[in-house]
């Protein structure tokens, strides 16, 4: 019998949730911009996954040195040039995409693990202990995140590694904020009052209740965020603190290519345009799911 | 708050992994050479006894020196921070002036030319690395055009005013050297854009959305059909209301572009407080870290101090709530 209701109601929900994600591919699908962020994420995932087999010279991210063929201009054998060790540009651009995905994806989601349960323990819990965790995240949000990653990595001596764990240290406390302001929002709501009335407990009411309408507003802070995390891990990049070479990094690339400005432009000029074009991609895309998801808080 | 981002910068210098004393050494110091600097700076104490000397030597205006310029590193930030505040403030301005008008336009004059420019302009403007744009701006209007110089705050010829404010503009313009001030100028319009760039377009953004918003509002339609022109119903009642998200924007935006200035000011050898800390994290220099981070932080919290004065100013609502 129990068999029966099943394979009945089965289908029929995945026919309801199916309609739903068309209706919401729909929405996203008419804002042009929207479209356009998502073309351009899908090529930056796709060039990260694949990037080893589709660049011409793969030994020239590991620090091979051709001086033989050093700063060499734009050409056909070389799309973006060759820097000064003779190592294709466009090989260590390519490949830089999957750095930075990786450094994005891992500080945003360092961030959101440490944040989102920081964020409902001061929102939902509350009292002293809620009270201390917004007095710390307000302390740290009080340093512009950049300088805190810098004092960080100055702590902790630069490279790659240590540059990712500073700016995890010093992104989580956005969560925290997000996170605590809509659980104290949704703590006044009806249905949240109903299931303390009707003795739930508080985890029941945390996972079954607060977390799953906490979703969209923390996904749409990710999508903007994974761009900005790129940005930031770039800046360190750039200042000397992040990458260093032979890694295939766009910030350090930069860096290194300004002292072969302005004869040598190329070296400098196509990572910067791939950071540019690969946060556009992510913000066009934020910009695109906030508006589908949480039309509130547009601004 | 104050104390808080004190425990910060000393969690951060003393309590984290990293070892200050071996960086501090360089990579051929022995081990002995690492235990004599441990004992120099105190680090050998116990936690506590470290907490509340540093707590005492921030009080009385010691925050260490500095070992690559040999000196007090309250002295280097004396020295280094009106730069700073002059280039922080000029791109804040510049922000604001060109900002808030184009996201005012952009709004009322929703999906046309200037709507979609303004727009474009927004979205770039957050994404573009403020590092590489000034890079490529040194190239174009520094080499390529040669307008404009491509670094520094004078030229090597032009000499500093005496100073009275150590703010170069100011003193420059009290002491009467015009010269002096149009090098200083031209020096800055580089720096002041590029820092400016970011902050312009989430201000534009946030003031465009909140125009909309507003715009659609009833009191505006009534001010609309009682005849009074479009000008003065945009300015006067609009605008005015909009400026009020707008503004935790632009305090926000405020802390961003300090943090930005570590960028900027490298790219354009600035010489403020953001090379300084730069310089100083390059050569494993700890203490002016640690007194830039303390800097800007104040800095910051003085800013959204000023944000939530000005939010009593701009909307009556919170003023009589003060009053009352």
């Amino acid at each position: 019998m129990s068999a029966r209701v099943l394979s009945l109601e089965q289908p029929a929900e995945r026919t309801g949730a199916t309609r739903e994600i068309r209706r919401y591919a729909r929405a996203y699908a008419r804002s042009a911009a929207s479209m356009a962020g998502l073309v351009i994420v899908a090529v930056f995932v796709l060039v990260s996954a694949i990037g080893p087999w589709i660049v011409p010279y793969p030994e020239d991210a590991r620090g091979a040195v051709h001086l033989d063929r050093k700063l060499q201009p734009p050409s056909t054998t070389h799309w973006f040039g060759t820097d000064e060790v003779g190592n294709d540009v466009y090989t260590r651009v390519i490949l830089g995409a999957r750095v930075s995905l990786q450094i994005g994806l891992i500080i945003t989601v360092v961030a959101a693990v440490l944040g989102v349960p920081l964020g409902i323990v001061a929102g939902h819990v509350g009292g002293r202990l809620g009270e201390t965790i917004m007095r710390v995240t307000d302390v740290f949000l009080s340093v512009p995140a950049l300088v805190l990653a810098l004092a960080v990595v100055g702590a902790l001596g630069p490279g790659i590694l240590n540059a990712m764990i500073a700016l995890s240290l010093v992104w989580w406390p956005g969560y925290v904020r997000l996170v605590q302001a809509k659980t104290l929002a949704l703590g006044q709501e009806t249905f949240v009052e109903a299931a303390r009335a009707s003795g739930s407990g508080r985890l029941r009411i945390v996972l079954v209740h607060l977390l799953p309408n906490c979703v969209s507003p923390i996904v749409v802070k990710a999508s903007m965020d994974m761009g900005a995390a790129i940005l930031a891990a770039a800046s360190l990049g750039f200042i000397g603190l992040g990458a260093q070479p032979p890694y295939p990094e766009w910030g350090a690339m930069i860096s290194h290519g300004r002292n072969y400005l302005p004869t040598w432009w190329w070296y400098s000029a196509f990572p910067g345009l791939a950071i540019y074009f690969t946060v556009l991609g992510l913000n066009l895309v934020g910009d695109g799911l906030r508006d589908l998801l949480d039309p509130k808080s547009r601004g | 708050m104050l104390f808080g981002l004190l425990c910060l910068t000393f969690a951060i210098s003393h309590v984290m992994p990293g070892d200050p004393a071996r960086l501090a050494a360089g990579p051929d110091a022995n081990e002995s050479m690492v235990e004599t600097l441990r004992a120099k700076y105190g680090l050998d104490r116990p936690l506590g006894v470290q907490f509340v000397r540093y707590l005492g030597g921030v009080v009385t205006g010691d925050l260490g020196q500095s070992l690559r310029s040999r000196n007090a590193v309250l002295d280097d930030l004396v020295r280094y921070f009106p730069n700073t505040f002059e280039l922080v403030t000029l791109a804040l301005l510049l922000a604001v002036v060109v900002g808030v008008p184009l996201g005012m336009l952009s709004a009322v004059y929703q999906n046309t030319w200037i709507d979609h420019v303004t727009r474009v302009v927004s979205v770039s403007g957050v994404a573009l690395p403020a590092f590489w744009l000034g890079l490529m701006l040194q190239l174009l209007v520094g080499l390529y055009l040669g307008w404009l110089p491509l670094g520094g705050r004078l030229g090597l010829t032009a000499t500093p005013p005496a100073p009275i404010t150590h703010l170069l503009f100011v003193d420059a313009l009290l002491r009467g050297e015009w010269r002096t001030f149009a090098d200083a100028v031209a020096h800055a319009v580089l720096p002041v854009v590029t820092l400016c760039f970011p902050a312009l377009a989430s201000i534009m953004r946030v003031n465009r959305a909140e125009m909309l918003e507003t715009l659609r509002q009833d009191y505006i339609v009534t001010a609309r059909a009682q005849g009074f022109s479009g000008f003065r119903v945009v300015t006067r009642y609009a605008l005015r209301n909009a400026m009020i998200p707008t503004f935790t924007m632009i305090g926000l935006r405020y802390g961003w572009m300090l943090g930005g200035t570590v960028l900027i000011e490298t790219v354009f050898d600035w010489p403020g407080i953001g090379l300084y800390a730069v310089n100083a994290a390059v050569s494993s220099d700890f203490q002016p870290i640690m007194g830039v981070t303390l800097v800007i932080g104040l800095n910051f919290m003085l800013a959204n101090l000023l944000v939530d004065l000005a939010y009593g100013w701009l909307d009556p609502r919170v003023r009589r709530a003060s009053v009352a």
